[in-house]
């Protein structure tokens, strides 16, 4: 195990290089260079256009240029972002990173487990109405026009029904004089929440080892649990109301992300199951006379699962994509609306940091699906 | 041919076989086609799931037909004219649906159902396109690395495993930044993108099975040419494989492109993202009072892409004989 691991990390760092060096020739081929917004204006004298050139290291071979470029990422130093102009890229990065993984996690999560769910329940009602109305319904949701079905529920939860704010990440009235800074205090929900989250995942696993009968109990105590947890921790601070501020204006980004993504795990997750279906062990489980519930969750549904686990890589670019659009959407201020910003006012710098960091993001995730696959299945680990 | 030939006398008494033996090469290939697409298409409308996507599909595909005989002897091509046309017989824009103009008008004065269905036609040509070069690209790489292996294929999979990792409508959105993006261009780089990521991967997976089954080794035996074994052999039993991932390949070229014309990222002259786009900067984004200007827009963009997804599932499961019904 250990060593996949290791193999895989190796793998993944190699694999970064060449997606840092891809994204470099990228920004090398675009017409003209990024230096030109500025080189273009015919007020500069000679003098000062040489020493913008120089500034941007325009006036170096490319190779040289490659080497610079990739020494001052490795430091952390992605540029200055043009349209924030004093501000480093790195830092305006720090700022919004936490906001869209926030997003994303939450979302992934949630939808990988209705996912799995539904798509369970939909091969074993093979035939059945249900099934054609929840996988028209499901691909319909797959496919949405991601923006309109945010505009949609937009209309529908916050302007007609105004049961959530329109967008944006806090209430400026509410935080007028707040002690603590909301970013700040945002990391530390973040940090608090994947805790709570790991404590919730163990507990659950350990609780996978008792008899299925007395599984449910122990399983829901686990949730209180944490749940009490966090309200301890947090009540005594006097911060709830913020956190709630925050957490109101979270919900219909989640909830559309959750919409979006969950269809795809679910429609993977059939597939996976009809064909475990066929297996021989299945019949012999049915021979036992074992109850269809105790087939279907213990014998179907886990061997099912190897493939989804595998897909869900793929699903995991398509969430970010459609984070990135749902940040938009709702201007949840997270990197995917800054990506979007930098683009629309050519702020070249801090689109290419917001590459860097989708593509990291991206590459994480797929290590941590990888390290969960390995750990579901055996035959994996000692390949 | 031998084959087919031989394959098809198991079928027929005596004097059919007689009579086909007289039949010019070329009919009984036709004969055979015939009779396989009529078995795939029962396959096919068993799933009443593929033919709602291919009946959508249709639907768009007439109202895309439509549109140019409409302007050309129908409507006025001042007032319905899908970019430059003026209704001016409306007092105030955006005007509501009228039996005049069916959806409506948008915020600049123009016909929204002609809009939609000027846009329906480069959303097809966008999509077939965009289908067409990831195919090519994808069944040519996946052929070649699955058969000559080495070098090549361990080159163009980390290739691929590097794409399929990238988030797609982020990779675009930083693309037109750098570059001016139009709708050509941005059909190559949807194909280019799908054509050497995902559909790669699995074209070339189902190569590697092709390529060690009897028939290749008796055309290797017969002194085929590598050229000769690939392009009449392993290219033509890729072909299935290769159509359905053009129908998933066009769902995502419609919602790449239709994102980033809501964003205003491209350059192109009308499509249904860019309608939205117009509501959203004329001020008419969350006003339910003039729904004409987003729902018809966002509709078409689901259902396009649902259909032609709904139609690549269908025909998932009439070529992956494991999917079919117990």
């Amino acid at each position: 195990m250990r060593r996949y691991i290791l193999r895989r990390l190796i793998q993944i760092v190699i694999t970064f290089f060449i997606f840092i060096t891809l994204a470099y020739f990228l920004l090398e081929a675009q017409p003209g260079d990024y230096g030109q917004i500025f080189l273009s204006n015919p007020k500069l004298t000679q003098a000062q256009r040489d020493a913008l050139k120089a500034m941007f290291g325009l006036d170096r071979p490319p190779h040289e240029r490659y080497f610079r470029y990739m020494s001052s990422l490795l430091r952390g130093n992605l540029g200055i972002s043009f349209s924030n102009y004093p501000r480093q890229v790195i830092d305006i990065i720090k700022d919004r990173a936490p906001r869209t993984l926030f997003l994303f996690l939450t979302a992934t999560v949630v939808s990988f487990t209705i996912g799995f769910f539904t798509g369970k329940i939909l091969a074993w009602k093979r035939g059945k109405s249900l099934e054609y109305v929840v996988t028209v319904g499901g691909v319909t949701l797959y496919t949405v026009f991601t923006p309109w079905f945010g505009l949609m529920i937009l209309w529908i939860f916050a302007a007609t029904l105004k049961l959530f704010p329109i967008g944006k990440f806090i209430t400026p009235t509410l935080w007028r004089g707040a002690p603590i800074e909301a970013t700040v205090l945002f990391q530390r929900m973040l940090l608090t929440a994947l805790i709570a989250l790991v404590i919730l995942f163990l507990w659950l696993l350990a609780a996978l080892r008792l008899n299925p009968d007395r599984r449910r109990p122990v399983q829901w105590l686990g949730v209180l649990v944490v749940l009490a947890g966090l309200a301890a921790y947090w009540i005594p601070t006097g911060l709830t109301r913020y956190i709630l501020d925050i957490l109101h204006h979270l919900v219909l980004p989640v909830f559309t992300l959750t919409c979006i993504s969950f269809a795809g795990t679910m429609l993977l997750t059939r597939n996976s199951m009809l064909e475990t279906l066929r297996e021989d062990y299945i019949m012999a489980a049915r021979a036992k006379g074992l109850p269809e519930k105790a087939i279907r969750d213990k014998h179907a549904a886990r061997n099912a699962m190897l493939p989804v686990v595998t897909s869900f890589v793929f699903s995991l670019a398509f969430a970010i994509d459609g984070g990135v659009i749902t940040e938009t959407i709702f201007s949840w201020p997270g990197m995917g609306l800054t990506l979007l910003e930098a683009a629309l006012t050519q702020d070249i710098p801090m689109v290419m940091g917001g590459l860097v960091f989708t593509g990291t993001l991206a590459l994480l995730a797929h290590l941590i699906a990888d390290i969960l696959y390995a750990y579901l299945d055996p035959r994996i680990r000692y390949g | 041919m031998q084959e087919s030939r031989r394959s098809l006398d198991t079928f027929l008494s005596p004097e059919e076989r007689e009579r086909l033996r007289q039949q010019p090469l070329w009919k009984i290939r036709l004969h055979l086609f015939a009779r396989s697409l009529r078995t795939n298409w029962r396959l096919f409308a068993e799933n009443r799931i593929g033919l709602i996507g291919l009946a959508i599909i249709l639907f768009f595909a007439l109202l895309a037909i439509a549109h140019p005989i409409l302007m050309k002897y129908v409507w006025d091509p001042n007032v319905y004219d899908p970019v430059v046309g003026y209704a001016y017989e409306e007092t105030m824009q955006p005007a509501p649906p009228s039996p005049r103009h069916l959806l409506g008008t948008d915020p600049l004065g123009r016909d929204v159902l002609s809009q939609l269905m000027f846009s329906a036609r480069s959303e097809f040509i966008l999509g077939l396109v965009a289908a067409l070069i990831t195919v090519t690209i994808g069944t040519t790489i996946g052929a070649l690395s699955a058969y000559f292996g080495g070098v090549l294929d361990t080159f163009f999979m980390r290739l691929a495993d590097i794409i399929i990792m990238l988030p797609f409508v982020t990779i675009l959105i930083v693309l037109s930044a750098l570059f001016k993006l139009d709708l050509p261009k941005l059909a190559l780089v949807i194909g280019i993108l799908s054509g050497f990521g995902g559909t790669t991967i699995i074209i070339k997976s189902q190569a590697l099975t092709i390529k060690v089954r009897a028939y290749i080794e008796a055309a290797r035996v017969a002194g085929g040419s590598h050229a000769h074994i690939i392009l009449r052999h392993i290219i033509p039993n890729l072909m299935p494989l290769s159509f359905l991932y053009m129908m998933f390949t066009v769902t995502s070229a419609i919602f790449s492109e239709a994102a980033l014309s809501f964003f205003g990222l491209l350059n192109i002259r009308m499509s249904w993202g860019l309608m939205i786009h117009t509501a959203q900067t004329a001020g008419y984004l969350l006003n339910t009072k003039t729904w004409w200007l987003i729902v018809p827009a966002g509709l078409s963009i689901t259902l396009l892409c649902a259909a032609f997804y709904l139609v690549g599932r269908a025909l998932d499961e009439v070529i992956n004989p494991r999917l079919r019904k117990r």
